[in-house]
């Protein structure tokens, strides 16, 4: 009996020391080894008398119970001590920058395509292509434009033979006509495209982006042309309200034909869309003109409809603050990285337009 | 097309404002450019305040003056005026001035060292006085509070600009505009006066028209003004063609510019004393010339309409005039034309001589043939109020007798356009205010059009007008519908927004460059594809369609590492072009990448950009873009702009004909020739074009969901190889065992050098077996592995190292 709590005695006091593991592990071997102080008592319990057996076992296996746990603590605390102390060694300078992520941009104009693209889709057009290079009857005659006609030189066209048969096309427009020939109203279409006119200066680019427009149904008429404009230009510059103003124009491809502009003010050398008393003109429309209809084999008595052409580089500049068209198209890294957009972003009718 | 408030009101009576007049012009599309004081050469005459002054360093006469002139930031002047002071007021002339005195145009200039920008000036300099002493001095009390003001009161009108659309020459006329305002409302046209000349001269020059195949002259009126007296203009005139910006040249030549800016009616005056016996309206032949008004000799072709005597052409008909029988000063005796020419002929001609006039620009978008009369009344009697003499008879050749055309109306038309209703009263108000002569006909009006309206010859024409004069802002808006009948993008664009951003997620930036390139550029990317020329490029440098996509790419990163920029990823989709013709031409996705990867990285050690980059973009992007990566195919074969040894190209399948991508370094040939200063260039392309379509939608591509939980082992294999045999065919040899057992095969190692015979490799795979039926045992394992073995040894020659 004094054996037991003897042996009890001294290991619990020795494992209150601050030990470590080895000596744990000693004390262990020391008690339950093979020749160990408790292993040696459960082999004495053979020899001793019946009466007292029953104690002599009961108070042996409390104590080895006790022993066990104080050493398992005992094991527990010095783990958490070690890896405590090694965490500590192991600790970093977290300010240090993280591995690069390399995200590329994604181009305004392609962008703001996206975004038109996106806002078209959900009244019901579809995008529709058509080459850059033209001839001269898609882009001039089949629109109502005839060789002789003044109009044509409000296009300072590119020629690509001495005949002037081939060109860079003007405009989007010969985009209608392609549609509108290969297939069977109604019509109901956008296209975007890249665009040609030969000059250059601070507000013009030898190459820019128009996006036109066509619905060709049986009763649609100039309300349904304010609708559509309206709600894309509200949609597009993302405000609840607009002012915008249909002008009369002359478009040789469109009867009656408007130029619409909307207003504006400036706050702080930044152009602010559907507020203040200025005017900007954004578009040319109008009634796609009977004799465009008649020259892609659709009947202007039975069908009627509107045709639009904006351009998109200008649309960009307003509604992100770009300044300067030609510096669209002169990849100056810095630029792009500036007014570039994540690719991540992509315009949709759910999400949104942009964040 | 400009004129004055002033001018506008001799044909209109209104009671608007000049701000109302302006709003209503562009209401019914008559759209104002600028509404403005006539410029003048003295408004850059402004008063100013000497502030300080200071003594010019290199000369004892001069002063160096700080000037006032009312902007944010003060100018210096030098001056040598003994009375230039502080807190003088004086008057200040900017770089660019005209001096009235010497008409001298000043400039921005260094005087003995010290630049000086515009000067001050003295009174007898700006005409004033002849004190040429001092600098003018102004009075205190008189002009303190108007610093930078101009110093010169403008007494010129303001003067509208309009800019008039092709289809409305009846518009290049005051009394065009003038009509339309009061249509729309604004007032009341006024009738032209009746005032008869006196036609008691005689006409005594015959005037034929010869019925040539496309005469392009039908009318040609004219009268003889005799004994008249040419002039300066008088005020009044000479006030009216300078509000417009032109030059007063002589009475009798700014009357005829008048009628023309009034009526939109040309009209030619010859010295009828240089006429040779008659004229003779007729076509030209090749070989004839023109020494015209504008003192250039011009050569002209067959069957252009011109007006000539028995000596030869006077003068292109509806273009220009010649010298021969200008009017001068000395004129006495004039002969008055007025005529009606064709738009396609005066076209033609001045296109073919590449000649621009303002005669040319209204004749050809079609004058009033029944402004003849009124346009020879209007002038004899100025010519004759100004210059005196004695007016002829009119005489009016003409070859078909003008015709007011008609057109049938129906009035349901209107509203089936405009979308808005308008009563059939206002209707018929609007198209007599605007000249229509109209006969309601029960739903439909009979309308015969004005002369002055070529542009309207269909019913479509008459609603633009209707809703025109009434104002756009009726028209109502019919909310559009949210419905979707068909996909928006097709297969094809859905294929190149996925690229697109696709790639712009690697790191590249996307860029818009132009479809145009420098020629010499272009040659070096073009492969076997023609040139396309611009016959009239916006530069020498830009002179070819692109045939590459690469000519620009590589011109813009090139720019961007000389702005200091090393590792630089850009690309661009859009259209190459393979021929001249409509659709001849692909889409393209291209991109480079310069430089280094992880450069100056704390924990990562930089190395340069290879070709391996490239193929993994490359071969990512059309991954992401739908495509089967394990259905790939490599070749070597690539265009020779690529380092031919690192370079290839990606199939689809390996039985495809034509690549989609192609992927590698730069040929250092074009590094060297273009001089571009990186470290490493590689690039890649994807041909849209060659992009077969996916015909399965996604839903319909995925397979059924099976996996094996059975253990898998792997293998290490190095075999010794000919350096000709590529890991591509090691990878399919070893797979073609059995390609249900064999999972994947990696190359973990390539090795070249000690130890090894100079002509082979050392090639390291690591392969995957795993059965989707049972475990494999030891001697399933095995026997995989000597099938390996074997027949990597026996196909490549190989031997496996041990």
């Amino acid at each position: 009996m004094s054996d037991i709590k003897k042996i009890k005695d001294e290991y619990l006091d020795k494992l209150s020391r601050d030990i470590n593991l080895e000596t744990v592990n000693q004390i262990k071997t020391e008690l339950f080894g093979k020749n160990g102080a408790i292993s040696n008592l459960f082999k004495k319990i053979g020899s001793i008398s019946s009466d007292d057996r029953k104690k002599f076992a009961s108070d042996l296996n409390f104590i080895k119970e006790e022993l066990q746990d104080k050493i398992n603590i005992k094991l527990q605390e010095i783990e958490t001590k070690e890896i405590n102390s090694k965490l500590e060694n192991e600790k970093i300078d977290i300010t240090l920058p993280e591995r690069d992520i390399k995200l590329g941009k994604i181009h305004p104009v392609s962008q703001v395509i996206d975004e038109i693209s996106s806002i078209f889709s959900e009244i019901g057009f579809s995008i529709e292509e058509g080459p850059d290079v033209e001839n001269e009857h898609y882009n001039f005659t089949a629109l109502n434009t005839p060789d002789n006609h003044p109009a044509r030189d409000m296009h300072d066209t590119f020629y690509l033979d001495n005949k002037k048969e081939l060109l860079l096309r003007t405009h989007t427009s010969p985009v209608q006509v392609r549609t509108m020939l290969k297939g069977k109203p109604p019509f109901k279409i956008i296209a975007p495209g890249r665009t040609y006119r030969s000059d250059s200066d601070q507000t013009h680019s030898p190459m820019f982006h128009q996006v036109e427009g066509l619905h060709i149904d049986k009763e649609i008429n100039m309300g349904h042309l304010k609708g559509c404009l309206n709600y894309f230009i509200k949609e597009f510059f993302e405000v609840d309200k607009i002012q915008m103003r249909f002008r009369p124009s002359h478009f040789p491809f469109t009867e009656p034909s408007a130029e619409v502009d909307i207003g504006y003010e400036l706050k702080n050398g930044k152009i602010i869309i559907g507020e203040g008393d200025k005017w900007l003109e954004i578009l040319g429309c109008g009634m796609v003109h009977p004799n465009v209809l008649k020259n892609v084999n659709v009947n202007p008595d039975k069908y009627q409809g509107y045709a639009f052409g904006i351009g998109i580089d200008r649309l960009g500049m307003l509604k992100y603050g770009i300044n300067d068209l030609r510096a669209f198209f002169e990849t100056d890294y810095r630029w792009l990285n500036h007014f570039g957009f994540d690719p991540l972003d992509v315009p949709s009718n759910y999400r949104g337009l942009s964040r | 097309m400009k004129f004055t408030i002033g001018w506008l009101k001799e044909h209109l009576d209104t009671k608007y404002n000049d701000n109302k007049i302006i709003e209503k012009l562009t209401d019914v599309g008559l759209e104002v450019e600028s509404f403005e004081n006539a410029s003048s050469e003295l408004d850059s005459f402004k008063i100013a305040k000497i502030i300080n002054t200071e003594q010019h360093p290199n000369a004892d006469r001069l002063k160096v003056c700080d000037v006032d002139i009312g902007q944010s930031d003060i100018v210096r002047v030098v001056c040598g005026a003994p009375n230039a002071k502080k807190n003088l007021l004086t008057v200040y002339a900017g770089p660019g001035s005209i001096i009235p005195k010497n008409k001298m145009k000043l400039n921005v200039s260094k005087i003995r060292g010290v630049t000086s920008y515009g000067m001050l000036c003295s009174e007898s300099e700006l005409n004033l006085s002849n004190e040429s002493e001092g600098i003018t001095e102004l009075k205190k009390d008189k002009y303190f509070n108007k610093i930078g003001q101009n110093f010169f009161k403008n007494s010129s009108t303001k003067v509208i600009d309009l800019s008039i659309t092709p289809n409305r020459p009846d518009c290049l006329g005051v009394r065009g505009v003038a009509r339309d305002l009061a249509a729309a409302g604004a007032g009341k046209l006024k009738k032209i006066s009746n005032k008869k000349v006196k036609k008691d001269g005689s006409h005594n020059v015959k005037v034929s028209i010869t019925k040539d195949k496309n005469q392009g002259c039908t009318i040609f009126g004219s009268c003889l003004i005799k004994g008249v007296k040419n002039k300066e203009s008088p005020k009044w005139l000479k006030d009216k063609i300078e509000s417009l910006g032109q030059k007063s040249i002589s009475a009798i030549v700014d009357i005829t510019n008048y009628v023309m800016f009034d009526l939109n009616r040309p009209l030619h005056a010859y010295d009828a004393d240089k006429i040779d016996k008659e004229i003779i309206v007729r076509n030209s032949k090749k070989g004839e010339t023109l020494e015209a008004l504008d003192n250039k000799k011009y050569k002209l072709e067959d069957d252009m309409c011109v007006i000539s005597d028995k000596s030869g052409v006077l003068g292109l008909g509806g273009i220009i005039g010649g010298t021969r029988t200008g009017t001068e000063f000395d004129t006495k005796n004039i002969l008055l034309e007025s005529a009606y020419f064709n738009p396609r002929s005066v076209r033609r001609t001045s296109k073919l001589l590449y000649l621009d006039t303002d005669a040319k620009f209204r004749f050809e978008r079609g004058i009033d043939p029944e402004s003849i009369e009124t346009g020879l009344t209007k002038a004899a009697q100025l010519i004759t109020d100004i210059c005196g003499g004695k007016v002829s008879k009119f005489d009016i050749q003409k070859l078909e007798n003008a015709r007011k055309n008609k057109i049938k109306f129906k009035l349901s038309l209107f509203e089936n356009v405009a979308g808005f209703k308008i009563r059939e009263k206002d209707i018929e108000k609007i198209l007599i205010n605007l000249g229509f002569e109209v006969k309601n006909k029960k739903k439909e009006l009979e309308l015969k059009i004005p002369t002055w309206r070529p542009d309207i010859t269909q019913p479509i024409d008459i609603v633009e007008e209707i809703v025109r004069i009434k104002g756009y802002s009726n028209i109502r808006i019919f909310e559009p519908e949210k419905i979707r009948g068909k996909d928006t993008l097709n297969k094809q664009q859905k294929l190149f927004h996925f690229l697109q951003r696709s790639v712009a997620s690697k790191g590249y930036y996307e860029t818009v460059t132009w479809s145009f390139t420098d020629s010499k550029l272009n040659q070096l990317f073009k492969e076997n594809y023609k040139e396309i020329k611009i016959v009239n490029p916006i530069s020498s440098d830009l002179d070819v369609l692109r045939n590459s996509i690469f000519p620009n790419l590589i011109f813009y990163l090139k720019k961007n590492l000389d702005r200091g920029f090393k590792d630089i990823s850009l690309f661009e989709i859009g259209p190459i072009f393979i021929g001249n013709q409509p659709g001849q031409q692909l889409t393209v996705v291209g991109a480079i990448k310069s430089g280094k990867m992880s450069r100056l990285n704390w924990n990562e050690k930089d190395r340069l950009v290879d070709v391996f980059d490239a193929k993994k973009d490359a071969i990512q992007t059309l991954k992401e873009a739908g495509y089967d990566k394990d259905d790939f195919f490599i070749r070597e074969k690539s265009p020779s702009y690529y380092h031919p040894g690192k370079s290839g190209s990606i199939y689809l399948d390996k039985d495809d004909i034509e690549p989609v991508a192609y992927f590698g370094e730069i040929h250092p040939n074009i590094i060297r020739k273009l001089d571009i200063k990186t470290e490493a260039l590689v690039k890649f392309e994807i041909y849209l074009d060659n992009l077969k379509e996916n015909k399965l939608k996604l839903k319909d591509r995925k397979s059924n969901f099976e996996y094996s939980d059975f253990q898998k082992s792997e293998r290490d294999y190095a075999f010794v190889v000919d350096k000709k045999i590529n890991a591509q065919d090691l990878i399919q040899l070893i797979i073609s065992i059995d390609k249900d057992l064999i999972k994947s095969v990696k190359v973990f190692d390539v090795y070249e050098g000690e130890n090894i015979p100079k002509d082979k490799k050392s090639i390291a795979l690591n392969v995957t077996i795993q059965s989707s039926e049972k475990t494999l045992n030891d001697n399933d394992l095995e026997k995989i592995n000597n099938q390996i073995i074997s027949l990597v040894e026996s196909k490549t020659g190989a031997k496996i190292r041990s």
